[in-house]
């Protein structure tokens, strides 16, 4: 039987050798046919994307291949892109960028002073960096260097080009941008070898950033630290004997006296004893990506506790503080923030006692920061509500009380759950503070878009300013968004 | 006998409202309660104080004075003789209208980017990808701006249409327009219309009117039949064929209607500087539209996209086994488990909307911002009143939004244990 399945005609003696496949399905067609033109449906969404795009580019790159970079005004920008490419043909105007860049970036910031939000600005990539890059130090550090050498050149840029060229002299502190960066390659030297020192460098950020932005003397802003030093030490001497939440409270009441009733009693003799002071600098000069970055990191630092605050009061079981909770937070997602920007500039004035008037930036601020917070705390919330309950149990067993369970247990989890919801919530505060310039403050899109559209110079451009600030918001929320992505890919302990 | 011990009965003692969990919750709340009471009569009192030094009084009385100012975008009857009140309930039809109208568009827009991005096709996919990306990472004050320059800065003025040779044409062969005033588009009108009767300060046209009632009774009447035609199914196995009746009953009597109330478009025209006919769209509205509608659109798209990611593979692989084909399943099993993840975030899209077209002020949109938070306000100085009144009318529309919210949830949550 075996030899005639052998035998027989229809079995096949040899193999045959392989073939190349068709050339319908194999490289380049292949993978048009699989990814463009799969249907008739698909066919058709392909020619009206491709033409889409066609339609786009060729608007777009011709206009910005025909770019101006020298000109003084957008008449001359335009006669320059008619005499290169004859009659009826537009071309983008990016002298207007050179001329005004400045203005996008520090608003109406004395240029002498450029070094110090410069400075700031880099300072705050070494506050962050440990945050950002918690476990890994070569990251960490490989940041850092690029923004000591990024700063430092920016520093040097700022005091040696910028300034003298938009004041036309020669600023006086030539020795600046030396000692500055010699102070930045210190820093990164204290980041890489001691590494728990320069946690206090981080402690320390807010108020060296208040006083190089704002500048005066620098004994206001230490002796607001002072107060939070008190409230620490308050704290730990009452806590063993009081309780953490009776302690608590009792270091809260001692700063919050601090602050407001004996602080002015020693900034003024220290100031006058310890003459340390910048020049300051009023809020109306803030502008540009300045105010933004002030605004929306600030607020970013400060919503996320509160809102840390208002979720657990609002999964609280007491009634009461739950309550007010729920009211806060609905009350700040129900009115856009245009309305609390306004109280902001408006309303303040009524609700605080006669005469007391305090910045406008640090007003908004606050609103912004109450604003944000409402929102996060719904995230985290999401968050609470998504752990298991045995995680809340398993830390009940194990003995620890409330704010134990929620330190060491419950808010890590939670947390790490909300990450993508967070971190949308700041790119949304970051957007959001554009919504300043209705209210008076010079933000980059429409303050200062504004001003350098009255100019009778830039009278009538639109698109290049728009693409400026749109391209700079860009990078800066898309980094987010990718950013948050990775680090929820770290964090993922699960196993899928 | 071992005597059954009762538990000590503690005595109450006042460390216990510190160290017994039990009475600590009080305490606690006490102590916010008495924080936050006392905050809330220290912001009161200062007012009252503030109030005073500025003599002024708190009322509302200013709402009944004359409002002397134009709003260029009223849809319902207004004159600069009407009083605050009249001006703000011009400006609450402003936002709700151009709130409804974006809450269409980026429904329209965000579900068809979401379900592109999810295509197979290389390059669609990809395009949505971009916009969604460009879009939501940049802030929508940029775009209102930037659409309401482009429409007020680079359109052709009325006059260039005019002459043999104009310099600009209209579209869609002369029935719309875009100048650097308005945008034009061609109107209803009605050549034997029924008029219109005055009902709670309106003017309602009695033809909307008749052919609102004539649509809903159509509507009901296809019901009937499609419900007909599945008792039939259930009875005998076989549907009858109804598509040609359900067409009729919803097309003919509208049409029907709209023959006999003589209803033709009207086109714009352009008369003296300017266009005239049809309606005139305010540039503020339509940037305000535009803009509001590609920006949550794209974050549409991506709650629309998570929705239909969150359906496992399963779920199709399951129905093609019961021998459902592709469109059934889609139908059936797809769409109504997508519906219960993408309508909670959609509605909430919606709320943003409605909250974002306060940022009409910065373009000069008169919505309710605009004139009781705006102008009534400049020119009242009643700045706590007003502000207030309009934080309470946005509240009000939130929560009403939030209340659909959570009926749908309570709605479709899934019933199991």
């Amino acid at each position: 039987m075996a030899d005639t399945s052998r035998d027989a005609a229809y079995v096949r003696q040899g193999m045959i050798g392989q073939r190349t496949p068709p050339v319908a399905d194999r490289g380049a067609i292949r993978w048009l046919r699989e990814n463009l033109f799969s249907s008739p449906l698909n066919a058709i969404l392909t020619i009206l994307g491709a033409l889409a795009v066609w339609y786009m580019l060729s608007g777009l790159v011709p206009w910005l291949l025909r770019s101006v970079w020298d000109a003084d005004s957008l008449a001359e920008c335009r006669a320059i892109v008619q005499q290169r490419y004859g009659e009826g043909v537009t071309g983008a105007c990016w002298a207007m960028v050179r001329a005004r860049w400045h203005q996008y970036i520090f608003g109406f910031y004395p240029p002498a002073l450029y070094w110090r939000p410069v400075l700031a600005f880099a300072l705050m990539f070494f506050a962050i960096a440990p945050l950002l890059f918690a476990d890994n130090r070569r990251a960490r550090l490989i940041l850092l260097s690029a923004v000591t050498v990024l700063g430092g050149g920016a520093l040097f840029g700022v005091v040696y080009g910028v300034a003298p060229r938009l004041l036309g002299a020669p600023v006086e502190s030539g020795w600046l941008p030396w000692a500055l960066s010699a102070a930045l390659i210190g820093l990164l030297g204290l980041a890489a070898f001691r590494p728990r020192a320069f946690l206090g460098f981080v402690a320390l950020y807010p108020v060296i950033a208040y006083w190089l932005l704002w500048g005066g003397s620098v004994w206001g802003p230490v002796c607001v630290l002072l107060g939070f030093v008190l409230l620490a030490l308050v704290y730990r001497l009452l806590s063993p004997h009081l309780g953490a939440a009776a302690g608590a409270g009792a270091a809260v009441v001692a700063a919050v006296v601090w602050w407001l009733a004996l602080q002015g009693y020693v900034s003024g003799p220290l100031q006058a004893a310890l003459p340390a002071a910048l020049e300051s600098v009023n809020s109306d000069r803030f502008g540009g990506f300045l105010l933004s970055i002030t605004i929306g990191v600030t607020a970013i630092a400060g919503s996320l506790p509160l809102s840390i605050l208002l979720a657990l009061g609002r999964q609280s079981d007491m009634l009461i503080v739950k309550t007010l909770s729920v009211g806060f937070i609905e009350f700040i997602r129900g009115v856009p923030l245009i309305t609390l920007l306004f109280t902001a500039s408006l309303l303040l004035q009524y609700f605080l006692p006669p005469r007391t008037n305090f910045d406008i930036i640090l007003r908004v601020i606050i609103l912004v920061t109450l604003f944000a917070a409402a929102y996060l705390a719904e995230v985290i919330r999401g968050g609470l509500a998504a752990l298991p309950r045995g995680q809340y149990e398993a830390a009940d067993s194990l003995g620890l009380d409330y704010w134990r369970a929620q330190r060491l247990i419950i808010m890590p989890q939670a947390l790490k759950i909300s990450i993508p919801g967070i971190v949308s919530t700041f790119i949304g505060l970051f957007k959001d503070t554009t919504l300043v310039s209705l209210v008076g403050l010079l933000d980059p899109l429409r303050g200062v878009t504004s001003v350098v559209r009255a100019d009778i110079a830039w009278k009538g451009i639109y698109w290049e300013p728009y693409i400026l600030v749109g391209t700079l918001f860009f990078v800066i929320c898309f980094g987010m968004s990718r950013y948050s992505m990775a680090l929820e890919r770290r964090l993922q302990t699960d196993h899928r | 006998m071992a005597m059954a011990t009762e538990a000590p009965k503690d005595r109450f003692r006042l460390s216990m409202l510190v160290y017994d969990t039990r009475y600590r919750a009080v305490t606690i709340q006490v102590i916010v309660l008495v924080l936050v009471l006392m905050g809330l009569s220290w912001l009161f009192n200062n007012t009252v104080q503030n109030l005073a030094l500025k003599d002024r009084d708190f009322n509302f009385g200013f709402l009944w004075n004359r409002a002397g100012y134009d709003i260029g975008q009223a849809l319902i009857p207004y004159t600069n003789n009407d009083p605050h009140f009249r001006a703000l309930l011009v400006g609450l039809v402003n936002t709700l209208v151009l709130a409804f109208f974006a809450c269409l568009g980026a429904t329209v827009l965000g579900v068809v980017a979401g379900v592109l991005r999810l295509s197979r096709n290389w390059l669609v996919a990809r395009l949505m990808t971009v916009y969604v990306e460009v879009f939501r990472n940049i802030p929508l004050l940029l775009w209102i701006l930037l659409t309401y320059v482009f429409l007020t800065e680079t359109r052709p003025q009325p006059r260039d249409f005019r002459g043999e040779d104009p310099a600009a044409t209209m579209w869609l062969d002369g029935s719309m327009v875009v100048t650097n005033r308005a945008t034009n588009i061609p109107g209803p009108l009605f050549e034997n219309g029924l008029g219109s009767v005055p009902a709670l300060g309106l003017n309602v046209s009695l033809n909307f009117l008749a052919i609102l009632a004539v649509v809903a009774a159509s509507i009901w009447a296809n019901r009937i039949v499609l419900w007909r035609a599945r008792r039939i199914q259930e009875d005998t196995g076989r549907r009858p064929t109804t598509w040609w009746q359900s067409l009729l009953i919803l097309f003919g009597p509208v049409t029907a209607l709209l023959w006999a109330l003589g209803f033709h478009l009207e086109y714009p025209e352009l008369r003296g500087f300017n266009f005239a006919g049809g309606i005139a769209l305010d540039h503020a509205f339509t940037a305000m539209f535009v803009a509001l509608s590609i920006y949550t659109g794209a974050f549409i798209a991506e709650i629309v996209r998570a929705g239909i990611q969150a359906i496992s593979r399963g779920q199709t692989e399951a129905a093609y086994a019961l021998g459902l084909r592709p469109g059934w399943t889609t139908r059936l099993i797809i769409l109504p488990q997508a519906l219960r993840v993408i309508i909670p975030p959609l509605i909430s899209q919606y709320l943003n909307i409605t909250k974002n077209t306060s940022l009409g002020i910065a373009v000069g949109y008169l919505d309710l911002r605009g004139t009781l938070g705006g102008i009534t306000l400049n020119q009242t100085g009643r700045e706590l009143e007003s502000m207030l009144l309009m934080m309470a009318i946005y509240l009000t529309i939130s929560l009403i939004i939030s209340a659909v919210i959570n009926v749908y949830n309570s709605r479709i949550q899934l019933k199991e244990r």
